[in-house]
């Protein structure tokens, strides 16, 4: 088997998130890569909730339309997903709540039987796709074991019944290739962060940067970190600050509209030169928007936010491994130039699970910072060659050590002289052109798919995954681009020697990206837009491709 | 030491009687004496907002962070929670915090984070002209509301007990010695501390007489009794002509909300070898 496509769904509090991640790893153990799609709407119960699990031998970023089985714990899962089953495809689903084509199990029947809560019905589920998928009892049994924390019996028992009640698939082989861990890009940006020193995590809860908050305040003891969460993204943006001053490394996490409020505090941070990553989570806005669901709509307001002009550096990841690696340049690069870092990420990358590769994501280097030397009077905005004036944190018994939002000298005193407030204002412009030169070092714009084409798929963020598929099945050259700021127009332009046609793909209905391409000379011949706040499917783009290529 | 022994190379520009010069006078006197007891001032971070009253940072030669409107008690909170030996003193307006950041100064009270605030309230926004702050009395004539408010001000205090400050206290610009009393106590007290000082603003709201006229220095009154602490708050409303206690008003001990005690930051190999462990259990 090429690969495998499991639709899981339900109603919010059915466990849906948890019951796709089972099957995710039933199918990871054989070695299969994994990409997990998770889709709710902003509610606590009822509604409808579904995961959309992919296997395939390599790896892979984005769900397919067409789907192998349809795990069904409710009637509305049925009526809405059915036309994606093809005539090979499976449909399993709770009998006692729905009734359709298919097997049908008496769910409710069954967990009542075993006295198992009814949230245990998808462990039910389960057991019967991975007897009709192939999938051996033992890996069951392991997989459960491991991911189950509360009632584990139970809900093995009610997974035999379901395993048993299923008639048995051709035996899935195990792929042979190494198991992969399974992360979501939220996580392995948390990851990112801690392995680059993350002293602090500051946030406000956010969809869909909550699950960020959520895993570093579950291994904040394991790490040796502090996550607070404070009264509003104000807060959580100057305590930050106040911890950096402090010298501890601080990141904050949030979504647009959360991001609206810490603006001030951005600029401030740009103003005092105190270093400060931030994880910005797009949604489809304006204003509340779609909460639960993808877009990519934030780039402008990222790369632009803030009074005033000072440098930044902006990355947007395209999958788990890249949440990891540029989660942690980003937090070193904050610190290396005292700036604000933004790591921009969306729903489709935060809340989906990736089969993770560690050796793969690019090593991270100790993050270095330049430290005061104790000699002489300290002058916290001294004004130096590349811009960086030397570290000191309080207490040390030789720096008094000032900052200040308002312009200021070279000892953080307020100043309004026109001299100095051109020299200060160089000063952190000259760390924006040392910032420039470093990354060219950083592989910021990266090629897939054929390399000598002359038509290019460009993209950014999530769209990495579909853009590398679709575009290695027409036969075109994928560029993208997960460094945004300071751009890597030199990058970009040799990438794109010897294309003739350009295509732009994003999640947004201006074409955002298209625009930032344009600023640097860059012109785009088509542009497929998606704002309908889902993330494309393979066929979708496909199918958007065919229509202009 | 002293302001001279503390001075920095800024020239004061605050309006001559202005009461933020009895409050610097106040924290350089209090700094010094932390100076002599602690053999230096490298542990104290002195932390304002923006407005008059937040030049004072630039005129003590001590470690400070002079920060943004109404944003004072989250960077000192963060300060403080990062290295919890530094004692963290902020100052800021009444427009400041009782105003635009408002929000924060309730919640830093109700987590008790160990931090003092001293808010500069005189009632009025001086650096941005003369209007109305959020303790202005009912009928205020500021430029935003030549015809006076229709608004009753808020009593701060009384907020801060209700938010569960665990030190609360007033002073007033000129009542020197007390002051300098409060400021103290309100330094060491474990716990949040706020401070508010009647500090009189000499050119938009000048009201010295007035308060000269109303002050008392509180006596027989027993801080640690909620229920007498809230009655003494309440007794002035910040409209009414009524006596306006002096002193500490509110103090007891509550739980703190700390930072770690400070492990230390992990080696980047330990940090890489528990990552790969935490993935371990992903598999």
């Amino acid at each position: 088997m090429n690969e495998l496509s499991v639709l899981i769904g339900g109603q919010a509090g059915d466990g849906i998130n948890q019951a796709g991640l089972l099957a995710a790893r039933l199918l990871a153990q054989l070695g299969y890569r994994i990409y997990v799609n998770y889709d709710y709407p902003s509610l606590i119960r009822g509604g409808h909730n579904f995961s959309l699990v992919r296997a395939a031998k390599s790896r892979i970023g984005v769900c397919r339309d067409r789907i192998d089985y349809l795990l069904a714990l409710n009637q509305d899962t049925i009526e809405k997903h059915r036309a994606k089953l093809g005539s090979q495809s499976r449909l399993i689903y709770d009998s006692d709540s729905a009734s359709a084509e298919g097997l049908g199990l008496p769910l409710k029947t069954i967990v009542k039987e075993a006295s198992a809560p009814e949230l245990t019905r998808n462990s039910c589920l389960i057991g019967a796709f991975a007897r009709s998928a192939g999938i051996e009892w033992s890996v069951l049994e392991k997989v459960f074991t491991k991911d189950i924390p509360r009632e584990l019996e139970l809900n093995l028992k009610v997974a035999r019944r379901g395993f048993e009640s299923a008639e048995a698939g051709e035996r899935l082989e195990p792929l042979g290739q190494e198991v992969l861990p399974l992360v979501s890009g939220n996580e392995a940006c948390g990851l990112g962060l801690v392995a680059a020193g993350l002293d602090a995590y500051i946030a406000y809860p956010m969809t869909p940067s909550s699950s960020l908050l959520h895993f570093l305040a579950h291994v904040a003891e394991d790490f040796n970190i502090t996550v607070i969460h404070p009264e509003s993204e104000i807060a959580v943006m100057l305590m930050a600050l106040g911890y950096a001053y402090a010298g501890r490394r601080a990141a904050v996490g949030t979504s647009g509209g959360g991001f609206c409020l810490m603006t001030e505090g951005f600029s401030l941070s740009g103003m005092a030169e105190i270093p400060i990553a931030v994880v910005v989570g797009q949604r489809p806005g304006p204003s509340t928007g779609l909460p639960t669901y993808t877009s990519q709509t934030e780039l402008h307001f990222v790369m632009n936010a803030g009074q005033g002009e000072f440098p930044r550096f902006v990355v947007a990841p395209g999958d788990a491994e890249e949440a990891y690696y540029w989660s942690a340049i980003a937090l070193n690069l904050s610190w290396k130039y005292q700036i604000p870092s933004i790591i921009l990420m969306d729903k489709t990358a935060c809340e989906g699970t990736y089969s993770f590769d560690i050796a793969s994501a690019g090593e991270v280097p100790e993050g270095g910072a330049a430290l005061w030397n104790g000699e002489g009077l300290y002058r916290r905005y001294l004004n130096t060659e590349t811009g960086v004036s030397p570290l000191a944190f309080p207490p040390d018994k030789r720096a008094v050590v000032k900052v200040d939002s308002y312009e200021h000298d070279e000892n953080g005193i307020t100043t309004e002289d026109p001299s100095l407030t051109k020299m200060m204002q160089e000063k952190r412009a000259r760390k924006g052109t040392h910032l420039a030169e470093e990354v060219k070092r950083y592989r910021g714009v990266r090629i897939y798919g054929e390399r000598g084409a002359s038509t290019a798929l460009i993209c950014w963020g999530s769209n990495k995954g579909v853009c590398i598929e679709a575009g290695e099945r027409l036969g075109a050259k994928v560029v993208h681009v997960p460094l945004l700021a300071p751009f890597p127009i030199g990058q970009l332009k040799e990438a794109l020697e010897g294309v003739r046609r350009i295509i732009c793909i994003e999640n947004n209905i201006t074409g955002q990206f298209v625009r930032l391409l344009g600023c640097h000379g860059v012109t785009v011949n088509d542009n497929i837009l998606k704002y309908d706040g889902r993330q494309f499917s393979l066929e979708e783009l496909e199918g958007e491709l065919a229509k202009v290529t | 030491m002293g302001v001279r022994a503390l001075g920095t190379s800024a020239v004061n520009t605050w309006c001559k009687g202005c009461g933020n010069f009895a409050i610097l006078n106040a924290v350089a006197t209090m700094l010094e004496a932390i100076g002599e007891e602690k053999g230096g001032l490298e542990n104290v971070v002195l932390v304002s907002g923006i407005g008059c009253h937040a030049k004072i940072v630039d005129y003590l030669n001590v470690n400070s962070f002079y920060a943004i409107h109404g944003r004072v008690a989250p960077v000192a909170e963060g300060i403080k929670l990062a290295n919890p030996n530094l004692t963290v003193i902020g100052f800021a307006g009444d427009g400041d915090s009782y105003g635009e950041g408002l929000e924060h100064l309730v919640f830093v009270a109700k987590r008790n984070v160990d931090i003092t605030m001293v808010i500069h309230n005189n009632r009025v926004y001086g650096l941005t002209t003369g209007q109305y702050t959020p303790t202005s009395p009912l009928g205020f004539k500021g430029k935003s509301t030549p015809r006076g408010t229709r608004e009753l001000p808020l009593n701060p205090l009384e907020l801060m007990l209700a938010s569960g400050a665990s030190f609360i206290a007033r002073g007033y610009s000129n009542r020197m010695d007390l002051l300098k009393q409060t400021l103290r106590e309100a330094v060491t007290h474990r716990g949040f501390a706020l401070v508010d000082v009647l500090q009189v603003c000499v050119t938009f709201y000048n009201l010295y007489a007035d308060y000269n006229k109303r002050v008392f220095q509180l006596d027989n009154h027993d801080p640690g009794d909620h229920e007498a602490a809230f009655r003494k708050i309440r007794e002035w409303d910040y409209n009414s002509p009524a006596p306006i206690a002096l002193g500490t008003l509110y103090r007891c001990e509550k739980p703190l909300f700390e930072g770690p005690p400070g492990a230390g930051k992990m080696a980047l190999p330990i940090r890489a070898a528990k990552i790969s462990s935490l993935l371990k259990e992903r598999m």
